[in-house]
């Protein structure tokens, strides 16, 4: 959201590498936290996908705020458990979260017709418990599932979590173009920050908004045309190493006791929450 | 426009997984049989780019900047069905890696911005700009108008998700449970910021890279231009009509959402504002009405416009329940089933009539494989 150095005349272009710069930064840290040694990183991922997954949903189904509550304490000790530091969590997700999801419910203890519990002086607006509650309700679910979400993904290397996909029986096809989506992500992104970078090295004066709105769709066209060049190489090289079409993908997890004992912490915390939050 | 978790309820979230599998399946399955070895690495990429795409500040007038879905120019280069998979390939990969969307409403977020976005995007531009030579303006012309329409038909369908929920799920006490404004709030809230910021920035991105393409790279257009040659061209199709054979799955999801869809008007209660003329007058309405008006006392008689107009105009079924159908229920079922039912017989109607009308006299059938 920050505005272009420049007065915000051309900020777009320095907000877009920002936002490029960002990304990149969010998948070097969560490499490594994949990589360190705590309870969820020992799991084997597909437990861990399935068992996440499990969590997520009685916290989109709960009608009661103890159990998302509830929900939302398990999220925070396994966190601690898997040494996923807590100001990581606070910036990313919890601020990140109450951010957008605070603003939208705003409003709705305003809206919400129902029981007034409170007089806005000044304004004569009412506030009303249902609509209190509902906005709780938004905030604490969109909090919730968003921090087991993030536990997935900064414990869990992201090719592993794609493999475990096909627990799921996602199409070993698109599990093979997720991952090489992933892998190219990152080039994509760097041509698009090398494009806005030297383009930005050549401006001398500001743009008017026609001009910006040019570059901006040139920018794209380029990446575009870019992007089918590097699709023809991939392929051309991708045949060249023996690809006929046909894709596997290697299944090298091994599920242990702790894993069992795992799965069955997940299941029973899930259907207790389940069975809690009708 | 991406819904994050917490937001839709269970029950919406597997509807629209449900709704969103069909196309899925058929997206890969043509896709597949058109590109065949090409697709794990053009789709990969191609999503690559369009998650990429997603990252851009695109300036508007007025000063300000929004972020494009780029699922015009996706479903302009691609076809339809390959934008479907690049698109969801990228929205997975946001809302799973980068926590932008929900995992619940991973399906909600692909059924709206992948395929809704990507049909219609595909539909205008190809109805717009006709058989236009490839370089023509008229396609820039489309292809912004596709854009546009693309981004505010999956923002319309994102807003009636969202305002559908506090209809239908609410505690005891009344308070919704999920995304808390009802249809009349949530409609307008979404759609102004659609139809004006980002709707604009899809505009720009859609027709100024159709038109950078055009002067500088036009073999990219000619995918979704079949007919049209360029000098060199070598034809390779997308089949203008659908095979029942790989099309099997969307109508059975057709059909699905058929019984599905009037499942939720039997929720108990009337929606606030949806009272009848009769409402007024019984005790037990007049409490409810009461009840969900902050405790305002509904006048004794009914307005007198509300009388007037209520006569004015007699739909089909009134009230959602045919007088031949005795049971309330089945009445509401059968009339969403009809509703539903207008809207798809329309929308063929449509797609037929825009083949018959590309394809012209001359024009050749469209290839017949059986799977």
């Amino acid at each position: 959201m920050a505005s272009g150095k420049r007065g915000g005349k051309s900020g777009f272009l320095e907000r877009t590498t920002a936002s490029f710069v960002d990304a990149i930064e969010h998948a070097f840290y969560a490499e490594e936290t994949a990589r360190a040694d705590g309870l969820l990183q020992r799991l084997d991922p597909r437990v861990k996908l399935v068992g996440i997954l499990a969590l997520i949903l009685p916290a989109a189904a709960a009608r009661r705020f103890a159990v998302i509550g509830g929900l939302l304490a398990v999220a925070i000790v396994l966190a601690a458990l898997s040494h996923v530091s807590f100001g990581v969590l606070l910036k990313r997700v919890w601020i990140a979260v109450l951010l957008f999801t605070g603003v939208i419910a705003l409003p709705a203890p305003f809206v919400t017709p129902g029981q007034v519990v409170y007089h806005l002086p000044g304004l004569g607006w009412t506030v009303t418990s249902q609509g209190l509650t509902s906005a709780g309700y938004l905030v604490l679910r969109a909090e919730t599932a968003a921090t087991f979400c993030v536990l997935l993904v900064l414990t869990t290397p992201w090719n592993h979590v794609l493999k475990a996909l096909r627990v799921l029986r996602v199409p070993a096809v698109l599990v093979t173009v997720l991952g090489m989506t992933y892998r190219y992500l990152f080039l994509v992104l760097q041509n698009a920050h090398d494009m806005f970078e030297s383009r930005r090295s050549r401006m001398v004066g500001e743009l008017t908004g026609r001009e910006r709105r040019r570059v901006a769709a040139s920018s794209a066209a380029v990446l575009m045309s870019k992007t089918f060049d590097l699709s023809s190489e991939v392929y051309l090289a991708m045949q060249s190493r023996g690809y006929r079409g046909d894709v596997s993908v290697l299944d090298e997890f091994r599920v242990r006791s702790l894993d069992w004992s795992m799965l069955a912490g997940f299941a029973l915390i899930s259907a207790a929450a389940l069975w809690w939050g009708r | 426009m991406h819904i994050p978790d917490g937001y839709l309820s269970p029950a919406t979230c597997a509807a629209l997984y449900g709704g969103a599998a069909p196309f899925w399946y058929v997206a890969l399955r043509r896709t597949r049989k058109l590109l065949l070895t090409r697709l794990v690495p053009l789709i990969s990429v191609f999503a690559a780019f369009s998650f990429v795409i997603m990252m851009f500040n695109i300036p508007i007038p007025g000063g300000t900047t929004a972020h494009p879905l780029g699922v015009g120019i996706a479903s302009i280069v691609l076809g339809p069905w390959a934008s479907i998979l690049a698109l969801s390939t990228a929205l997975f990969i946001q809302a799973v890696f980068f926590g932008d969307g929900g995992i619940t409403t991973l399906g909600a977020n692909c059924f709206n911005m992948a395929i809704v976005g990507s049909l219609i995007a595909y539909l205008v531009y190809r109805m717009v700009a006709g058989r236009s030579a490839i370089t023509s303006s008229r396609r820039v012309v489309a292809a912004a108008l596709g854009g546009y329409l693309a981004i505010n038909g999956a923002a319309l369908c994102a807003a009636v998700e969202l305002g559908l929920q506090p209809h239908f799920f609410k505690t005891a006490a009344g308070a919704p449970l999920y995304a808390p404004y009802p249809l009349h709030i949530a409609i307008p809230a979404i759609m102004i910021g659609h139809l004006t910021f980002a709707g604009l920035a899809e505009l720009v991105v859609s027709g100024g890279v159709v038109a950078y393409l055009q002067r500088a790279n036009p073999s990219l257009l000619r995918f979704t231009a079949p007919g049209i040659s360029l000098p060199q061209e070598e034809s390779q199709q997308v089949p203008a009509e659908t095979g029942w054979s790989t099309a099997r799955p969307l109508w059975t999801a057709v059909g699905l959402l058929l019984v599905l869809a009037p499942l939720g008007l039997l929720a108990a209660g009337k929606a606030w504002g949806e009272w009848s003329v009769h409402d007024f007058s019984s005790p037990a309405a007049r409490r409810q009405i009461a009840k969900a008006s902050q405790n305002v006392t509904p006048p004794p008689v009914a307005p007198s416009g509300l009388k007037r107009w209520s006569t004015f105009w007699t739909a089909p079924f009134p009230d959602y329940s045919p007088s031949f159908v005795h049971k309330p229920a089945f009445g509401y079922i059968l009339s969403g089933m009809f509703g539903t039912g207008i809207i798809v017989l329309l929308s063929v109607l449509m797609g037929w009539l825009a083949a018959r009308f590309r394809r012209g006299p001359s024009g050749t059938r469209a290839r017949t494989e059986e799977t």
